[in-house]
């Protein structure tokens, strides 16, 4: 096969994504087999050789993260791809990861849960597990691609991310999209932007490896660079030295570590709103059950029915402000997800005494236009 | 014999130490300095560049290593530091990456990745500091502990048996296996060093009873009695068999090299695999 490939493919998801981290950089993967990501190993398998990149198959979902951060140390972009157990195996290393500010990217496909669940359907119960799953105080990025097209799109934007803010960024897919066939459209490296993490303008013994600059990032030396650097999951100061019995180094590390993010979040959030403008009801809704939600917004609007759409690209960090601002227009919400309420309390947090209604999926099918549409009309009434 | 008008001296390691990181947080007496200062040794003898080695650990009194010597090194989660120097070295194959850790972050949570580690056979050295318990959390029962001993959490007596960490990792696959113990340490250097031009999977195993836990809960008397004790009950035999080097209380402690031998390296049949795909001379994952 072609080092990258060009042009329109018909192509399942979990692949789309492969091909998009090998356009992104991604030179490592590891990963340990569970459906329904087991494609994007595969693919990863067969492709990263060809492109001059290591393919790792680990004993497990705990050495897998381990490993890409390891890797990432050295200045390799790396990845690991899993779904929900796998991802709860993960979250120890996620929070290494947070700590130690290394850029990784992991590919959350996501099935029915909780435990074992439903390995061969989608579910989105490991959202609000993505963004609280590991002790203590963090923030990270996570992505929501609602097609394949954006499998693959938004895999660049991850691993750009990644090493824009030195954070873990996370894939939340789903089996829908993971195992769906469409078009997409595939480009390589230099028809896309790549982010490239930021290196040390001083040489060695004047650097400081983890010495903010002013967006709060601080420059990443790795290792076999000369810098002699120490890394640890312990709260450490600006030399990365462990000082985990301060207390101001402590307070100071944490609140950087989510501040880098919290206060950039205007740069990192993306959304595709459809008719918000004059819309007296809002849907809401990310990955696959955006889909069902645009035809509904479409047929509500067909009938007369003053209903705009946001679907989330960018679950991580929450657009809290955004809605807060829709608020003020806006009489109620609809969120609709395949799990049992997640991202809604997010919507309720942001947007005061608006009513806020779930529209909740589970055992594996999206919502259908349809059920959407009677939950609009339903909403609709009250509002008015 | 001593005289107060030399010069001061530094201390012949210092290069490879972080001396700004001292005093370290380990006991009076233990073991894990004489371990560190027998591999360190062995990078000076080598005259390996510090800048192409890293350093790996887990957690624990024996993970703090890391944090301790002047090369690149990270002190990774509770027994993850061999796939996390997986990682390392296969994106930079030119480094020699070192894992240094305990017997419960390498054998208890960490049990996994050894003997996977090891099947691979990747070219790694792990050195293992067994003092025969969780030295850090306070002495308690571990993968090591011997049968019928005393921890914080085996008050009456351990009803378990450890693992014989030479037989293990020999089962596994590795290429070079040794057990030394803190009364050897210029044996264990020259093992160390064999190690570090081995190229596969390396593992030592560093006898260093815990002196303030373990020791005391089992009535093995202070540093300097431990050490003798230790001298008296090492044995060498000529040819080694490490299913016989079980360690129980009374028995002789049979150390020295077990395993030496070669077989294909994960790396480099990795980079085989790399270059045939890519038709490209790629060493490094680097660029
Ligand atoms: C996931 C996790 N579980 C438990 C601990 C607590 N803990 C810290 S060190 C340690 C044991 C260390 O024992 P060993 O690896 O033998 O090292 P030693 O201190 O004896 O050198 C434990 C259980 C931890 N840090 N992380
Ligand atoms: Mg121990």
């Amino acid at each position: 096969m072609k080092k990258f490939l060009k042009g329109t493919f018909f192509m399942q998801g979990d692949e789309a994504c492969a091909e998009g981290a090998i356009v992104a950089g991604c030179r490592l993967f590891a990963g340990y087999p569970i459906t329904p990501s087991t494609e994007i190993a595969e693919r990863m398998a067969r492709r990263l050789p060809e492109v001059g990149g290591a393919f790792i198959q680990m004993e497990d979902e705990l050495s897998s993260i381990a490993l890409i951060i390891g890797a990432s140390y050295t200045g390799v972009k790396a990845m690991t791809a899993t779904s929900g157990p796998g991802f709860s195996l993960m979250q120890e290393n996620l929070g290494l990861a947070v700590m130690t500010e290394t850029p990784i990217v992991i590919v959350n496909v996501m099935r029915g849960d909780p435990s074992t669940g439903q390995p061969t359907r989608a579910g989105q119960g490991d959202v609000i597990q993505a963004r609280r799953g590991s002790h203590g105080d963090y923030e990270i990025i996570a992505l929501a691609p609602y097609s394949v097209q954006e499998m693959f799109d938004l895999t660049i934007e991850a691993f750009n991310l990644s090493e824009q803010f030195r954070v873990p960024v996370i894939m939340l897919s789903d089996a829908i999209i993971g195992h769906m066939r469409e078009k997409v459209i595939l480009k390589t490296p230099d028809e896309v932007k790549i982010v490239n993490r930021k290196k040390p303008k001083e040489p060695p013994g004047k650097y400081l490896p983890f010495k903010p600059e002013e967006d709060l990032i601080p420059p990443m030396a790795c290792f076999g660079e000369g810098y002699g650097i120490h890394v640890t999951g312990l709260t450490h100061d600006i030399r990365g030295y462990p000082a985990s019995t301060d207390p101001k180094v402590h307070e100071k590390l944490v609140r950087r570590l989510c501040d880098k993010i919290r206060l950039n979040a205007d740069k990192i959030i993306r959304i595709d709103s459809r008719y918000v403008e004059n819309a007296e009801i809002v849907l809401v809704a990310y990955g696959t059950p955006a889909r069902s939600a645009i035809r509904a917004v479409n047929l509500a609007r067909k009938k007369g029915l003053k209903v705009g759409l946001v679907r989330l690209i960018t679950v991580w960090p929450f657009p809290y402000e955004y809605f807060r601002k829709l608020s003020r227009k806006v009489k109620g919400f609809i969120v609709a997800e395949m799990n049992y309420g997640q991202i809604v309390g997010e919507v309720e947090r942001s947007v005061g005494d608006r009513k806020v209604v779930l529209a909740s999926k589970l055992g594996g099918d999206p919502h259908t236009p349809e059920e959407l549409l009677e939950i609009i009309g339903e909403v609709y009434k009250h509002v008015e | 014999m001593l005289s107060e008008n030399l010069p001061p001296k530094a201390h012949p390691l210092e290069k490879l130490l972080r001396t700004d990181r001292l005093p370290h947080i380990w006991c009076p007496g233990c073991g894990i300095g004489i371990a560190l200062n027998s591999f360190l040794r062995a990078v000076k003898k080598l005259n390996l560049d510090p800048k192409s080695i890293v350093l790996i650990s887990g957690i624990g009194c024996s993970g703090r290593a890391s944090g301790y010597v002047a090369f690149d090194s990270f002190h990774t989660t509770h027994g993850r530091a061999i796939p996390l120097a997986m990682g390392v070295k296969i994106a930079r194959p030119d480094l020699k990456v070192v894992v240094f850790s305990g017997d419960g972050d390498l054998f208890a949570i960490g049990g996994n990745h050894i003997i996977h580690a090891a099947r691979r056979n990747l070219d790694l050295l792990v050195i293992c500091i067994n003092n025969f318990n969780y030295g850090m959390t306070g002495g308690q029962l571990g993968p090591t502990t011997p049968f019928s001993s005393y921890t914080t959490t085996t008050p009456y007596g351990n009803i378990e048996h450890p693992f014989n960490l030479v037989h293990l990792t020999a089962a596994a696959g590795a290429s070079f296996v040794a057990r030394w113990t803190v009364a050897h340490p210029i044996q264990l250097a020259r093992s160390i060093e064999k190690a570090l031009n081995k190229r596969g999977f390396s593992f030592i195993e560093v006898i260093a009873p815990c002196v303030t836990l373990y020791a005391r809960y089992n009535k093995l008397g202070r540093p300097p009695q431990i050490i003798k004790y230790l001298k008296e009950i090492s044995v060498i035999e000529k040819s080694m068999d490490s299913s016989k080097a079980d360690i129980k209380i009374g028995n002789k402690i049979f150390v020295g090299e077990f395993v030496d031998v070669e077989r294909p390296e994960y790396v480099s049949e990795l980079y085989r695999v790399i270059r045939e795909k890519s038709g490209r001379k790629i060493d490094s994952l680097v660029r």
